[in-house]
């Protein structure tokens, strides 16, 4: 019996050196290898750093408008594969009636960081764009 | 959304851990049970329970085997389970528990099995042929001293097993208690409590099975049961029961009392979606009935007829009362939402991986085991014919 | 000329833009190889999140692009990060009305008007990179884990799918990932911080409502913020280190 367990024992411990990943507990309890994976993601949106690099001017037009600190991809949508010259196809540039809405519309629980408009009474059937400049949008 | 009332955080609709993480702790606590019911025999010398010794030993052998089979059919990776071994980590309780079931599973329940039918198997290897007989050897593991100093060994031995297997049979089924005992993050399942609630009612559910076994396995066999030995059983049951009963009691007393911001979450909770399952099924029939009739046993003559029906009934709903314990504890800590202001629905399927089918599977496949180990290893012997000495 | 124009631009941008390690690991993202940044040392970094509510305005921008960046299954009970509007009575604090729709992954519908004093406000939730972590200490495999800069991980090859770590965590934050059966949370875009640029979240996020914080870099602008404001954690009684602060934090939120 005895015989029995310390074969056991012997077998579980040749398993175990077999089989743990070689790189786990470098930095903790995990595989080190984890961190890589977690690192090795596609970049879906590509930053605004990116956009500035072929759209300048764009940047300019916004530095002193109000919307300076909403970066581009809050409206035009994940671009890091544009950015990477990756996309063919030129992308899609946001519906101005619709977009405008989601953070202006104003809604019960929306502090005035944003400036806020019933969206019936301002513009009836007419699209924001019509009047503001996305990029500029003040007056 | 459906079957969600209030606010739940949206990870939360739906549900972690199935039926199958029910049926888990209680099968094992039926395994502590059975072996803490066979250890009094043993180990405190309880002459009445003797002819349920092997039968425990066996129903928690049994119950011990399939214990981990809910648990592969509910990981999303059955393949790597085997991780937890590799490398275990040490802050978990989970991970942790896979050694105690080991060392409980080799060391203590075949250790104790091995060296209690030692002799027997011997002998019936002697007296077979062919497979059987290769079985049996093998079984032995080819030993054949059955000489009154290897006796006396085995005896030794098999007492020093049984003593270390009460804090082990303790230890198995109360880590089951500290798995969500620990969890803070979920207030119906964080007590210090837990660990020994689970340990109680799993001993009361393993003498109840073991009791129930033992009428059903007799009666198939056309042998009568030894009244002085059920009679034992029922009172041990009934002690075990009532110190359950107050545990649970002291829980339910404590929160009550203490009303913490999960409190009034919890209560709306028990009075509504957890009714059926914890007021009428757990409480009601499971404990406090079978509670009146054993105490009315203890209390009253009562004819040996009439004790009988009373202990199944008794044991039956015993063994409900203590499934639905599980049932509310696992369900019922899932059902409503952390931030107290919600709750959602268990939707459980039928034939799907972690549906009602398996489960049952499950709870059935334990009792066509324990009928091949009863016929393997018979655990009422007639002596073995004396056969020429080898 | 545009070729002048183009490398003089991207030089300033460098410059302006991007710290000297993430200009290096740019020219990888630049070749469409995204390897890890050569220079990025994990001990120089100790990350955590600022949210004000005072500035969340409920747009769910940062829910659509969480889910875009991390390729994260649409169904509202997948979510890594969501935003809840919670309407506050005075006379009531102790029962909030709160809702999430669809997590917030189409933002917030106007709704009446609330009555009397009642406070409404929006708070965007995800996961907190908790220091003592009670989902790293429950995983029996060490398949979750804090990295030495300060980010709570999952590795998704070594997960066996308990799902107790959703159990532990108070947060609500974790889910199992229907497509791999692992436990899936906020990563907080480790593939992007450790590249110099910013969470998905804290990109679009068109107020400053979500800013990543580098408690380790001197020039993070959280040192001189809480100097000088107060901020809060998520269910701190259950001392589970969280690292997202909250700052605007109403006492009824849990």
């Amino acid at each position: 019996m005895a015989a029995l367990f310390a074969a056991g024992v012997v077998v579980f411990l040749l398993w175990r050196w077999w089989m743990v990943p070689a790189d786990f507990g470098v930095y903790g309890h995990y595989r080190a290898g984890a961190l890589e994976a977690n690192r090795l993601r596609p970049i879906v949106y590509a930053g605004q750093g990116a956009c500035l690099e072929c759209h300048a001017d764009v940047a300019e037009a916004r530095q002193s408008g109000r919307h300076a600190a909403v970066t581009c991809e809050t409206c035009h949508g994940p671009l890091g594969p544009h950015a990477r010259g990756e996309d063919a196809a030129t992308p899609q540039r946001p519906d101005g009636g619709t977009l405008c809405v989601q953070c202006h519309a104003s809604i019960a629980g929306r502090p005035p960081v944003v400036p806020q408009i019933l969206v019936e009474e301002h513009a009836g059937e007419e699209r924001c764009v019509t009047c503001h400049s996305p990029h500029a949008p003040g007056f | 959304m459906e079957g969600v009332e209030g606010f739940i955080y949206p990870n939360e609709l739906e549900l972690q851990w199935s039926v199958l993480v029910v049926l888990y702790p209680f099968i094992t606590g039926l395994v502590a049970g059975a072996f803490i019911l066979a250890s009094l025999e043993r180990v405190f010398n309880v002459e009445a329970v003797k002819p349920t010794y092997r039968l425990a030993l066996l129903t928690a052998l049994a119950f011990l085997l399939v214990a981990p089979l809910p648990l592969q059919l509910h990981l999303g990776h059955p393949e790597r389970s085997l991780q937890m071994y590799l490398t275990p980590h040490r802050q978990s309780a989970m991970a942790m528990f896979g050694f105690v079931y080991l060392w409980y599973l080799m060391v203590v329940l075949v250790l104790e099995i091995w060296l209690d039918y030692r002799r027997e198997m011997v002998l019936w290897a002697r007296a077979s042929t062919g497979a059987t007989r290769a079985l049996y050897r093998a079984l032995t593991l080819w030993s054949d001293d059955i000489g009154p100093g290897a006796l006396r060994v085995d005896d030794r031995l098999g007492k020093f097993i049984t003593i270390l297997g009460i804090p082990s049979a303790f230890l198995l089924h109360g880590y089951v208690g500290f798995i969500f005992g620990s969890v803070k993050a979920n207030p119906w399942w964080s007590t210090p409590l837990m660990p020994i609630v689970f340990l109680f009612s799993a001993i009361v559910s393993g003498i109840a099975l073991v009791m129930l076994l033992y009428m059903g396995v007799t009666w198939l066999k056309g042998v009568r049961s030894d009244m002085a030995c059920l009679d034992t059983i029922a009172r041990y049951l009934f002690y075990a029961f009532l110190v359950d009963f107050s545990l649970e009691l002291l829980d339910l007393v404590h929160r009550i009392y203490e009303a913490d911001e999960s409190f009034r979450a919890l209560d709306f909770m028990v009075h509504t979606r957890l009714f059926t399952s914890q007021i009428v099924v757990q409480i009601a029939l499971g404990t406090l009935l079978p509670l009146a009739l054993l105490a009315t046993v203890q209390m009253v003559a009562l004819s040996e007829t009439v004790r009988r029906r009373l202990y199944a009934v008794a044991g039956l709903l015993t063994l409900v009362g203590i499934f639905a314990m599980r049932w509310n504890v696992v369900i019922g800590g899932q059902l409503f939402s952390k931030s107290f202001l919600g709750y959602t629905t268990y939707k459980m399927e039928f034939a799907t991986r972690e549906g009602l089918l398996p489960a049952l599977v499950l709870l059935v496949l334990p009792f066509a085991i324990l009928a091949v180990l009863i016929r393997l290893l018979p655990p009422w012997t007639r002596p073995a014919a004396a056969s020429p000495a080898s | 000329m545009i070729e002048d124009r183009r490398t003089f631009l991207a030089e300033a941008g460098r410059l302006l833009l991007l710290t000297g390690a993430a200009a290096v690991a740019w020219d990888h993202l630049e070749a469409g190889t995204p390897e890890a940044a050569p220079n990025y040392r994990t001990t120089d970094h100790w990350w955590a999140m600022l949210v004000d509510i005072e500035k969340c305005i409920g747009c769910g921008a940062c829910v659509r692009a969480c889910k875009a960046e991390n390729d994260v299954p649409l169904d509202a009970a997948y979510s890594r990060t969501w935003v809840e509007r919670y309407r506050v009575d005075p006379l009531d604090r102790e029962h909030p009305q709160v809702d999430s729709p669809n997590a917030g992954f189409d933002g917030f519908s106007a709704i009446d008007v609330p009555g009397d004093g009642v406070r409404v406000f929006f708070v965007p939730k995800l996961c907190n990179h908790c220091v003592d972590s009670p989902c790293v200490q429950v995983c029996p495999v060490g398949a979750t884990f804090e990295s030495p800069d300060g980010v709570v991980l999952v590795d998704k090859d070594y997960c066996l799918g308990c799902r107790y770590c959703v159990q532990a965590c108070p947060y609500g934050c974790r889910f199992i990932d229907p497509r791999t059966h692992t436990a899936d949370k906020c990563s907080l875009c480790y593939h992007r911080i450790t590249r110099g640029l910013t969470t998905a979240c804290c990109e679009v996020c068109p107020t400053g409502a979500r800013q990543l914080a580098d408690l380790k870099s001197p020039a993070d602008p959280i040192h001189a913020f809480l100097r000088t404001h107060a901020v809060h954690v998520l269910k701190p009684q259950l001392a589970t280190g969280a690292k997202v602060y909250y700052h605007g934090l109403d006492g009824s939120v849990r």
